[in-house]
């Protein structure tokens, strides 16, 4: 870095601190630039001295989260068929139940969790009714896993069990896969815990219904490129998160078509047209495998400091980072926002499901600035949804050239959340997210926006200078 | 009494815009205690030790802000008050308004920044100031209780890197024509400061400008800078930027009297200069062998005559009218009751402070002052005058938790009520500090305060004299004619310099007539 040489060049200033000296500096008319300081990290002296260690190996760490990044970038998301998750997802045997966030007991799942593993259970005929899958469950005679351990991501409760059917996703530059589950869509469903016969019905259609048509289709189609949907829907007002109605659209264009060439009845394919159409939803179980499968690609990168997980289980949040395979938890927090009519915050859980997956791809609540509908949640302004935008590149490595915000001058989103600098700024990513009800069953309560608890990236930071 | 908590939580707002409104608001509804802090761990304990919930507190963190008031009012409107005030008092980020970077190593995208100034509470400014030294950039340090382990790394480093590390505290400078921090608003010119006290700069820089004369550069190294420990790390890098610089043609350094050892290698440092260079070591010996191109000056007056004559200007029909000021100054003392013999100098400016005190020692015995270099001239409680005082309101016993007297001269004004109760008292000094960084009407909130010193004054029949300084120029924001002349109208002598304003006191109660 080159030495700036202060007398008789032309004076330009970064203001650390008091306004005050701001208004001064304009009052002269000096070039200047004020930041929005406050202590770092927090103020905790411990975790700054931890920060001034990382500082000496700024430059591996700056060269890691590079590759990182490179690999993110040069990852694929094409969308090659709907199976049933037996056949595709490694290791998913018999009597195991995926679910969001990082690993929970059963003793700590929110409500919504609880209702929707015993849907499950039920679903798979491990069990013939509520009473006894709360039984198996409780007793251990299932097995509990994370999604993001294999390879899968799910909204809300995130539950994906054998038989149910999943989009599977192919990165070819890297050789990777990721699943997600249909997306069921609103009211009533297995996902915001609901497990009545009508939610249990609809899964099964799903799975020898809607899946066998869709499946085909893709086939016919060659897949789709997912990325390709998510680039022209962030023009068009969703951020792939809390809002994919552009998205949504886009694929149902595409896949119209396909669905109409594969050799199932007419009414058939009119129900999965119909099914696609009617639910807003429906993209989010694309967006969310291929944040997944596109972080997939820059985890396990020795020192880098980015996040490739974020993730929540209504218990607890989680994350993790490139350099590691440990989770970081923190208590999961309550979302502020809009709640629909007629419930109070009391009835909302904690945060929950693995979409914060599309934040951690840059995508979601860290492109709030091309979706300025969903600030409404939150009462704000276009402009805050901007600020949001152009906040998280505060704590980004770098930036996602593919993924581009019109009202930001075609800024590109920000890529690759640094824990460094999370400590350091004490600024935390932010989640578009949905509000699940906090009993099982009921469902969607609201809406708004959420953030991990600072723990989660103290607690990485803590463990990655002790691996440095 | 009740007791009023609030956390804000993820809401940071600086120290400066916390204390004002803290203090404004305990003026406006006379609460007992009106508190607004951020909750780093040392006060939260202060809280916890006020009697504050300790529960409530124990999850707040650095970065969240925690109003505590007790008052006997029950009225909880007072805290949405402060909440409002300290939301619109700051410039804090506002609905529709695009947002600043959070750390130096984003707002350099935005900005081509050769300069970082750092005003973050002192145990946070090393670490900004090291991000800006190894990024390349010169570094403003305005904050204090910056430890002297951290002073001297930095300069090093700086030093290291061919940069100026300005500060820690005595936050002034000049730089190409632009006044930063505490700062006059002053002519460019030709003569170059250098120096480790920021009112004793601004007094210089002011005193130049209005007998003609402008500034090219004025920097402020830091009241610690020419300390054994820092060893004038930064005064000489400062010299040798001064020496380089194309529009400085003469020199003045400004300083305490530094530690022999520090005061040679300054010395040393002078020879290679090339230009005519002032040394004015406040209240330090007279030292002597004046060669053609160095002058050793004591008094901040002094050292603006050297450098205007160094540059050939003529100042003589900028001098004024001494008979005048003496005439008035042997009117104010008529005034005065046989009790009435001591000056009591209220001060901002440290430096002004130091010498005013240095200048009425010749004149009236014996002189007090609470940071006073000799042991002898010690005044023992810095709460309470006795003799001939002088006092710093701008030291840290004043300053804890309370803005700076220049930026909120509010925290002299009980303290000229209790002059005013004295019967021994007969002349205040008041320097009103003007330019960047400070108040924007310094005289006008002081005012009403002075009427009333005056009336408790009378009620014992007593008349109370009032010897004012301005240190300011007609460039000057809060403007230099309109303070001096709201003091005039008040019947307050204003002085023409500090120095002035001390020789003037002096007068009144008999010395040096």
């Amino acid at each position: 870095m080159g030495r700036h040489k202060l007398l008789g060049q032309t004076l330009k200033i970064i203001n650390v601190g008091t306004p005050t000296f701001t208004a001064d500096l304009r009052l002269q008319g000096v070039p200047h630039v004020h930041l929005d300081w406050r202590p770092p990290a927090e103020g905790d002296a411990e975790l700054v001295a931890v920060l001034a260690r990382l500082m000496e190996h700024r430059a591996e760490i700056k060269s890691a989260n590079d590759e990182v990044l490179r690999r993110v970038k040069t990852a694929t998301g094409r969308l090659l068929g709907v199976k049933p998750a037996r056949e595709v997802i490694l290791g998913l045997s018999d009597m195991t139940i995926l679910h969001a966030g990082p690993p929970v007991d059963w003793a700590d799942m929110a409500g919504p969790m609880r209702g929707a593993i015993m849907g499950a259970l039920v679903y798979e005929g491990w069990a013939k009714g509520k009473d006894e899958a709360q039984s198996i469950a409780a007793s251990g005679g299932v097995r509990f896993a994370p999604c993001h351990e294999y390879g899968a991501v799910g909204p809300m409760a995130g539950i994906i069990s054998p038989s149910m059917p999943v989009h599977v996703l192919c990165d070819y530059t890297h050789g990777n896969y990721a699943y997600c589950t249909v997306n069921e869509g609103l009211g009533k469903v297995l996902r915001y815990g609901a497990y009545s016969a009508e939610v249990l019905g609809r899964l099964k259609w799903i799975e020898q219904g809607f899946a066998p048509v869709l499946d085909q289709a893709l086939a016919l189609a060659g897949g789709i490129d997912v990325g390709g949907i998510i680039a022209q829907a962030l023009h068009m007002g969703d951020e792939c998160h809390n809002r994919n109605k552009a998205a949504g659209s886009l694929f149902l264009r595409e896949i119209m078509g396909p669905v109409l060439r594969t050799d199932f009845p007419l009414e058939q394919k009119q129900a999965v047209l119909e099914f696609i159409k009617a639910n807003d939803h429906y993209f989010l179980n694309l967006s969310m495998p291929y944040c997944k499968l596109t972080l997939q690609a820059g985890h396990g990168v020795p020192k880098a400091s980015l996040v490739t997980i974020m993730a929540r289980n209504g218990f607890e949040f989680g994350i993790k980072i490139s350099s590691s395979d440990q989770w970081f938890t923190g208590p999961a927090n309550y979302i502020t926002g809009l709640l629909f009519p007629g419930y109070s915050k009391d009835d909302a859980a904690p945060d929950i499901g693995d979409s914060a997956i599309t934040e951690t791809m840059g995508i979601g609540g860290f492109a709030m600035g091309g979706a300025p509908a969903i600030v409404k949640f939150v009462g704000g302004s276009v402009q805050d949804a901007l600020n949001y935008s152009l906040r998280m590149h505060e704590i980004c490595h770098g930036e996602n050239a593919a993924f581009t915000i019109p009202a930001l001058d075609f800024k590109p989103t920000p890529l690759g959340i640094d824990i460094i600098k999370v400590v350091e700024t004490g600024i935390l990513p932010i989640i578009n997210t949905g509000m699940a009800h906090k009993e099982p069953g009921v469902g969607q309560v609201g809406a708004g926006l959420v953030s991990p608890p600072f723990k989660c990236f103290k607690d990485a930071l803590v463990a990655l200078a002790q691996d440095t | 009494m009740y007791l009023y908590l609030k956390v804000l939580p993820n809401e940071y707002f600086d120290s400066v815009t916390l204390m004002a409104v803290s203090a404004k608001v305990k003026a406006e509804v006379g609460a007992q205690l009106v508190t607004i802090l951020m909750a780093t761990t040392m006060n939260k304990t202060m809280l916890e030790e006020r009697g504050f919930d300790s529960t409530e507190l124990c999850g707040a963190s650095a970065n969240d802000c925690v109003i505590g008031v007790i008052t006997a009012d029950p009225s909880p409107q007072l805290i949405e008050q402060i909440e409002r005030e300290i939301r619109g008092g700051g410039q804090q980020e506002k609905k529709g308004q695009a947002i600043n970077p959070a750390t130096i190593s984003s707002a350099l995208r935005q900005i081509d920044a050769s300069l970082v100034i750092i005003s973050t509470p002192g145990e946070y400014a090393a670490r900004e100031a090291e991000l800006a030294l190894t990024q390349g950039l010169n570094v403003l340090i305005f904050s204090d209780n910056v430890s002297v382990q951290d002073e001297k790394r930095l300069k090093l480093l700086a030093k290291e890197k061919g940069l100026l590390l300005m500060g820690p505290d005595c936050g002034t400078a000049i730089i190409n024509g632009s006044g930063l921090c505490f700062a006059n608003n002053v002519r460019r010119g030709s003569i170059g400061l250098v120096a480790a006290s920021g009112t004793g700069l601004q007094e210089v820089s002011v005193l130049i400008h209005r007998l003609g004369g402008g500034i090219s550069q004025a920097i402020g190294v830091g009241g610690r800078d020419l300390s054994l420990d820092i060893g004038g790390i930064m005064m000489i890098e400062g010299l040798r930027a001064l020496g380089e610089d194309e529009a400085t043609k003469v020199i003045v350094l400004i300083s305490k009297p530094p530690a022999p050892e520090v005061q040679a290698k300054i010395l040393a440092a002078l020879v290679h200069l090339g230009k005519p260079v002032v040394v004015c070591f406040i209240d330090g010996e007279i030292l002597g062998g004046s060669e053609q191109r160095l002058r050793f000056v004591t008094t901040l007056e002094g050292a603006a005559m050297a450098a205007l004559a160094y540059g050939g200007l003529d100042v003589s029909s900028k001098v004024f009218d001494q008979k005048f000021f003496d005439t008035r100054a042997l009117e104010e003392s008529r005034k005065l009751m046989p009790s009435q013999r001591f000056i009591r100098g209220l001060y901002c400016g440290g430096t002004l402070c130091a010498e005013a005190l240095m200048l009425s020692r010749a004149r009236v015995q014996p002189v007090l002052c609470n940071v006073a270099k000799r042991d002898s001239e010690r005044l023992a409680n810095p709460m309470a005058s006795s003799g001939h005082c002088f006092v710093d309101l701008g030291d840290d016993m004043f300053t804890q938790g309370r803005p700076h007297p220049m930026i909120d001269p509010n925290i002299r004004l009980e303290r000229i009520l209790e002059e005013a109760s004295d019967p021994e008292v007969a002349v205040l000094i008041l320097d009103f500090v003007l330019g960047y960084g400070s108040h924007a009407d310094p005289v006008g909130v002081t005012l009403p305060t002075l009427r009333i010193a005056r009336e408790i004054a009378a009620q014992s029949g007593r008349y109370l004299a009032v010897v004012a300084y301005v240190c300011g120029t007609d460039l000057d924001k809060q403007g230099y004619e309109a303070q001096c002349s709201k003091l005039e109208a008040h019947g307050v002598l204003t002085a023409r310099s500090n120095a002035h304003a001390a020789e003037l006191a002096c007068k009144i109660v008999g010395g040096g007539i």
